[in-house]
């Protein structure tokens, strides 16, 4: 479903970093590992079309992400990939249910409630729905974040070290629920961590 | 839930920031919309009524007096002319028409009017009930006196001495009103109007009172004394000769109706040009406001937009949701300030004491569709540079800091 091919980026500073080649079959469950500043965001931003890298190519289902002209490839980053941030990132000035709504507003996918609703219950939140994300605590925000990468039916959901603000009873829940949720909506799971916790849950690493 | 909902949660959010410029644009246009309406109102005013009168012909003074008092009713008159002087001039060859006045009364603020009929065809008016005046002490009255002294068709009252007020009642002889005049929307709505005799009437020496009235009217009239006479010329080029041939050979003076409104239009057009410099200040301010604001909640918004981004909206959708910011506070500002421009104007016109220039809030002008563009431009013009911040936020990097 993913292959990037000979993938290097050049930082700002001048910084260059390879990634080896990776392919990444459907509903495959991954994890990305590596020490801090090994590039791992570098590469999940990579992936998600939000930094152009230097040479390679990242492809998905067939189509290079980078030769896509920029709103395509907005378009085709809200449909297809979720991703879930280190921080949980909701707008504030939204609540729950209109945060799971935004992210079909901004796909461009009409709004299913339903599922919405089933996605809040399934992560166990649903009588969260109407509330501020200033009310939630932070393993219920995570947990909102999921269910945000997970509002319009991702081919991929990437996960940039979900569980690193979090405690341990957290930290394995959100685990849970990201290969969990992964497997129920067909989709294919990337996870960045350098945290152990989260190592037992899933087999595959591909290391920087 | 839509863009439309973002925008204003957003704004919601900083509801004090929000709360202070709606109002800064909201007295910006609610200034400029009361001088937009009263302008209008004052020159539609002046302008109709002094529509077919070419000159005003009364008693040596300031010449914007002259018109004040005989066609517009608001100022003191001059003085007195000789009524002979007066009909002497009325009958020159270039005078089409030529009305004479005689001022001096009033009936609650309203001002009684002695003339002849000629005063109905130059104003064209008509008559909504009952006739005209045809005897002494017998009035048609406008139509607003009708309705707010509440006079019908034989009630009678007394005229006071004086152009305002009512402490020097005329109690020997009361008027009784024989007819109401359809509403023309000029000035003939706020007078009472009736023959020259009835006016010389309230004002004769007591002691004349008791003799005979053997003199014909017209004898009567060449003792006595006029305010002014309106007059229209047969043809254009009088304005010329006819206003000069007036002030040089006689002892009246001559004033041009369309002259002098434009000289008290010059007059109040240099407070009505401060004002609106004042409001484009406050616009401007406004404007500034907004810009300061929406800037500065782009730090914190950074984060919004770019996790929009990452939910898939294109760069030009965020550039449109942060100028929906901007165009939302100054739209609502614009709305309110209309409000607040008409409420203003009908309190103002309410509290009026002069009920010949009265105005009212419930007109619109078309330079009111200005206003809403000029809001409109302001809040796009305040909001295109925080706006285009959007293209320079770099998503990777401000979602992978920690917030």
């Amino acid at each position: 479903m993913i292959n990037i091919t000979s993938l290097a980026h050049v930082y700002e500073q001048g910084r260059r970093i390879i990634f080896p080649d990776w392919e990444i079959a459907d509903m495959e469950h991954w994890l990305l590992l590596g020490a801090s500043g090994s590039g791992k965001s570098t590469l999940l931003n990579i992936i998600s079309g939000l930094l152009k890298p230097s040479q390679g190519q990242v492809a998905i289902h067939g189509t290079n992400l980078y030769s896509l002209p920029a709103r395509r490839m907005d378009q085709f980053r809200g449909k297809n990939i979720g991703i879930v941030f280190q921080r949980p990132h909701l707008i504030q000035s939204l609540n729950v249910l209109d945060n799971l709504e935004l992210a079909a507003l901004m796909a461009g996918i009409p709004v299913d409630s339903e599922h919405n609703l089933a996605l809040l219950s399934d992560l166990g939140i649903a009588d969260k729905a109407q509330d501020y994300p200033s009310q939630l605590s932070q393993g219920q925000l995570q947990r909102v974040s999921v269910a945000r990468a997970l509002v319009n039916k991702p081919d991929l959901l990437i996960a940039d070290e979900p569980t690193s603000s979090l405690d341990d009873r957290n930290a394995a829940q959100v685990t849970e629920m990201l290969t969990t949720q992964a497997r129920a909506n067909g989709a294919s799971l990337v996870i960045a961590t350098h945290d152990q916790r989260v190592c037992k849950y899933i087999t595959k690493t591909y290391l920087l | 839930m839509d863009i439309f909902k973002i925008s204003s949660q957003n704004l919601c959010r900083n509801k004090l920031t929000t709360l202070l410029n709606i109002i800064l644009v909201a007295f910006g246009v609610g200034i400029l919309t009361i001088l937009f309406l009263a302008a209008n109102q004052i020159g539609d005013k002046l302008e109709k009524n002094a529509k077919d009168i070419d000159l005003v012909v009364g008693a040596k003074g300031s010449p914007l007096q002259l018109i004040m008092s005989t066609i517009y009713h608001i100022d003191f008159p001059t003085g007195n002319i000789p009524a002979a002087d007066a009909y002497r001039l009325m009958k020159n060859p270039m005078v089409k028409r030529a009305v004479p006045l005689a001022l001096g009364d009033n009936y609650n603020g309203y001002r009684i009017v002695g003339t002849d009929t000629t005063f109905t065809g130059l104003y064209g008016v008509s008559l909504q009930k009952g006739s005209f005046w045809k005897k002494d002490l017998e009035v048609t009255i406008g139509s607003t006196v009708a309705l707010t002294a509440k006079l019908h068709i034989g009630d009678s009252f007394y005229g006071a001495h004086g152009l305002t007020g009512s402490s020097d009642i005329h109690k020997k002889h009361a008027y009784v009103v024989k007819g109401i005049l359809k509403p023309q929307g000029n000035i003939t709505d706020n007078l009472i109007l009736t023959n020259i005799g009835s006016v010389y009437k309230m004002h004769e020496a007591p002691e004349l009172e008791h003799e005979p009235h053997s003199a014909t009217e017209a004898k009567e009239i060449n003792n006595k004394q006029i305010t002014a006479i309106l007059i229209q010329y047969r043809s254009p080029m009088s304005v010329i000769v006819f206003p000069r041939m007036v002030n040089q050979s006689t002892n009246m003076q001559a004033a041009s109706p369309a002259m002098e409104s434009a000289r008290l239009f010059s007059l109040i057009g240099v407070g009505v040009d401060t004002l609106k410099w004042f409001a484009a200040l406050i616009m401007g301010i406004a404007a500034l406001s907004i810009f300061i604001s929406l800037y500065n909640a782009m730090k914190e918004r950074k984060y919004d937009l770019a996790v929009m981004r990452c939910l898939g909206a294109s760069k030009f959708r965020l550039f449109l949701l942060v100028l929906l910011d901007g165009l939302l506070v100054t739209t609502i500002g614009t709305c309110l300030g209309l409000l607040i421009g008409h409420t203003a104007l009908e309190l103002i016109g309410a509290f009026q004491e002069s009920s010949q220039a009265r105005l009212s809030g419930m007109v619109f002008v078309p330079q009111e569709l200005y206003l809403i563009a000029t809001g409109f431009f302001t809040g796009a013009l305040a909001s295109v540079i925080p706006a285009l911040k959007i293209y320079k936020v770099d998503i990777a990097e401000t979602l992978t800091k920690a917030r």
